[in-house]
């Protein structure tokens, strides 16, 4: 019996330095050293500045101004509206403000909740004040699931094509630039299936967005 | 629904099976001692490591042996565990190993946290990002990973072994068994797979948390860690806990379509080949092949009905006009709470494929499910994990419905119930039928205790809204009892206002009523598990006669599917009726 307390207890040593210690240790050198990039979150960087990671969903919203010009604000946070320069993310509601990647949460959204219907009508109705204006005709019934309900992580770094190519319109018309042009960056920023056939394809919206800066010189 | 979305389902069956059979035939080989193609490599560590444990590899234990050694190891985890989680940012602790500063979480929330990762349930109160260190995740959580897991593979082995042998009281060597799951099968594929999912952009690093200004002038704070190496155990030790809260919802942890699909056959490979192994080890691969089938049929039809509810849609979605057919662009169905890169088809696989092991992996918000969708899950556990299992707890789970179903199948034949060669006398089937009630019993219990008492409803988020309250304290119950660990997350059993435990308390009877029914369906099972091996080994074979009911064909995986359902059912019939078949019979919005 004494004999199997100290194996036991010297088991669970050495392992924990071989699988808590060394393990680790290694996958990381490996990492640091094959795929730096990867293991370190893909950042992205604009002049310099860090403006995100290609695989985490970030806001694409603004300040809503007062009339006098200051920031306008409620209970102390700020208040946003989107950025209708910028391809919006899926709607997210991470504690702290939208996609907020220090602390991700699903949003837990019962599919029989009546919260649940209200919010999916509320984010219709937004989607169709941003988006009617450049795309007539367009209804409810026509808005991608993904424009509407929030992703599981909350910090979703797609959109569905589908959803880009609605927004485009308002792009275009806000960029000046051809819709064809801002339909070939959907394209180009669009990730396919895994091996052809896993998941879903998705427009990465972080990506496109800084394409059209380069495009037009900055979000004008 | 799409046409790639069956197609994953297929092309992922087929490709699970293809890789699980020559596994099987290694793990046969690696444990009855033989010689494999990684000894030459691994031979001298396995001697050191024996060495260091003061292990003697030679010496046969018998059944009460083995479980003590089983125990008294998984209790000196459950110790050390508890001190690297409670000391985490102790004076001693270096700042490179707790950037952040976090304080450690409250100690009932503690104690349901490491009974977790201990019984590789890997239930989840707390949200890594917010509450662990970058030690205590590696150190502390990450080393159960690994060995929770080899404690189910080693009862599971233990098992056959005592099935097919022929004389002597001896099931194997604890130690031995651990050592060599941990060098040989736990250690080749988890360094693979992390380094796999690192060309896919998993991260590991040791960073602070980033902090990015974005194209709109917006600062977003992003966590870092080492993932990479904790994610690809978590996944092949069908543990499950995720590094962040979202688990394999984060980008971090599952960055794109090909990752869920590599990250899916990781979580279902070792306990498929388990199968394929029992049937090299007894002699007769048709005898794996049946219950393979067995398992298959369970899962594929769990796979179906997940995926076409989620397709449909959910009634919130109506209410609200959205419609959720398949457009262009767009493969609608219900999103809320999906990632875009998995689409439907990669979230109700994913969601069967860890609710059928012990894995409770997640990559949607089951919360979010409609009810039939969300019915599924149900369902997986209900079956006390045999389709397919933890890795492991699955085989020696499903074993013993084997000699229920050999038993039953003996009396209609009114004949003696007889087993490979081995007649089944009334001390095995009281074992194995015991080991077979404790988790049903621990999860239903459980859940009538936490929606009973106040303390017990303090927990749910859903409180008045309907089913959905009592699908929330049910799932979680079960889900524990289970060793499985997937929730319903809107249940909660920590209060943390603040990030680094600032503030942060626990919710005592969740905390330790999850705890205890975790530890308890653990290690109940095992203990029988292990009582059914000794009273089978050394039993005497005779040659199979006539009137010998044949265990490796077609009829007799009908016979066990239906001995399986027939249990599951009439355990768990009542309760289910209560929560997701209800929501999924209504258009009712609450």
């Amino acid at each position: 019996m004494r004999r199997e307390i100290v194996t036991s207890l010297l088991a669970v040593i050495v392992f924990t330095i071989l699988l808590g210690v060394v393990y680790p240790l290694v996958i990381t050198g490996v990492g640091q050293v094959a795929f730096p990039g990867n293991a370190n979150g893909q950042k992205v960087y604009v002049d310099g500045r860090l403006v995100g990671s290609k695989i985490i969903g970030q806001s694409f919203t603004r300040p809503v101004l007062e009339t006098n010009g200051k920031p306008k604000e409620e209970e102390g946070e700020l208040v946003t509206e989107p950025d209708p320069r910028y391809f919006q993310s899926r709607p997210s509601a991470t504690e702290g403000g939208a996609y907020n990647a220090a602390a991700s949460t699903f949003s837990n959204r019962g599919p029989n909740d009546k919260a649940t219907e209200e919010a999916d009508a509320e984010q219709a109705k937004e989607y169709l004040a941003l988006n009617g204006p450049y795309d007539p005709g367009l209804t409810v019934a026509e808005i991608p699931v993904d424009a509407v309900n929030t992703s599981a992580s909350n910090l979703d770094p797609e959109i569905s094509p589908a959803n880009a190519s609605i927004q485009a319109h308002r792009i275009a018309a806000k960029r000046q630039l051809p819709l064809n042009v801002v339909d070939g960056l959907i394209g180009r920023y669009t990730d396919g299936r895994g091996l052809g056939f896993s998941g879903e394809p998705g427009v990465n919206v972080l990506e496109l967005n800084l394409a059209l800066d380069r495009l037009t010189g900055g979000a004008r | 629904m799409t046409v790639a979305g069956w197609l994953t389902i297929a092309i992922f069956a087929l490709l699970l099976t293809a890789l699980a059979i020559p596994l099987g035939s290694y793990l046969a080989k690696v444990y009855t001692g033989q010689r494999v193609f990684l000894s030459p490599l691994l031979g001298g560590p396995e001697r050191l490591l024996y060495r260091l444990m003061r292990v003697d590899a030679g010496r046969e234990q018998d059944w009460k042996s083995y479980a003590k050694s089983l125990l008294l190891f998984s209790l000196a985890g459950w110790l050390l565990l508890y001190l690297i989680l409670r000391t985490q940012d102790a004076f001693f602790v270096p700042h490179a190993l707790n950037p952040l500063g976090y304080h450690s979480a409250p100690w009932n929330v503690t104690f349901n946290t490491v009974s977790s990762f201990v019984t590789n349930t890997n239930w989840q109160y707390y949200s890594g990002e917010t509450t662990m260190s970058y030690f205590s995740q590696m150190a502390g959580l990450t080393v159960q990973n690994w060995l929770s897991a080899g404690v189910g593979i080693v009862v599971a082995v233990a098992l056959v072994r005592a099935i097919v042998s022929r004389s002597g009281k001896g099931i194997g060597n604890f130690w031995k068994d651990i050592v060599r799951t941990v060098l040989y099968v736990l250690g080749p594929i988890s360094v693979i797979g992390a380094i796999v999912l690192l060309s896919q952009g998993v991260i590991q690093n040791f960073g602070s948390y980033l902090t990015a200004h974005t194209l709109t002038g917006a600062t977003q704070s992003i966590a870092m860690g080492p993932v990479a190496s904790q994610e690809a155990i978590k996944l092949l030790g069908t543990n499950g806990g995720g590094f962040f809260n979202v688990n394999s919802a984060h980008p971090f942890e599952n960055p794109n379509g090909f990752t869920n699909f590599f990250e899916m056959l990781l979580v279902l490979i070792v306990p498929a080949a388990l199968v394929f192994m029992y049937g090299r080890m007894t002699g007769n691969r048709r005898q794996g092949y049946a219950i393979y089938g067995t398992m298959m049929v369970m899962f594929l039809g769990a796979v179906v009905v997940a995926y076409v509810a989620e397709a449909h849609g959910s009634p919130a979605q109506h209410a609200a006009g959205l419609h959720t057919h398949a457009i262009a662009g767009s493969a609608g169905g219900n999103m809320e709470g999906k990632e875009q890169r998995f689409g439907i088809a990669g979230s109700a696989l994913f969601d069967v494929v860890t609710t059928v092991t012990s894995c409770g992996a997640v990559n949607s918000a089951l919360e979010s499910f409609t009810g039939i969708g969300g019915a599924v899950p149900f369902a997986n556990l209900s079956a006390s994990e045999v389709i397919f299992g933890g890795v492991g707890t699955g085989l020696y789970s499903i074993l013993l419905y084997v000699l229920l179903a050999v038993f039953i199948g003996g009396l209609m034949v009114g004949r003696t119930p007889e087993w490979l060669g081995k007649k089944l006398e009334a001390r095995e089937i009281k074992l194995a039928g015991l080991g077979i009630l404790v988790t049903p019993l621990a999860a239903l219990l459980a859940t009538a205790l936490a929606t009973a008492t106040s303390g017990g409803r303090a927990s749910i988020s859903a409180l008045g809204k309907g089913p959905q309250g009592f699908s929330e304290s049910f799932y979680a119950y079960l889900s524990q009892s289970n060793n499985n660990g997937s929730a319903f997350a809107g249940y909660t059993g920590l209060i943390q206002p603040n990030a680094g435990n600032v503030g942060a308390h626990g919710v005592t009877f969740a905390d330790l009523l999850g705890g205890f029914v975790m530890l308890f369906a653990r290690f109940g099972p095992i203990v029988f598990a292990l009582a059914v091996a000794g009273a089978l080994a050394g039993k005497r074979v005779t040659p199979a006669g006539l009137g010998t009911m044949r265990t490796d064909n077609p009829t007799f995986a009908v016979l066990l599917i239906g001995v399986i359902v027939l249990v599951g059912a009439l355990t768990f019939f009542p309760a289910l009726l209560l929560g997701p078949v209800v929501q999924g019979l209504t258009g009712h919005l609450y």
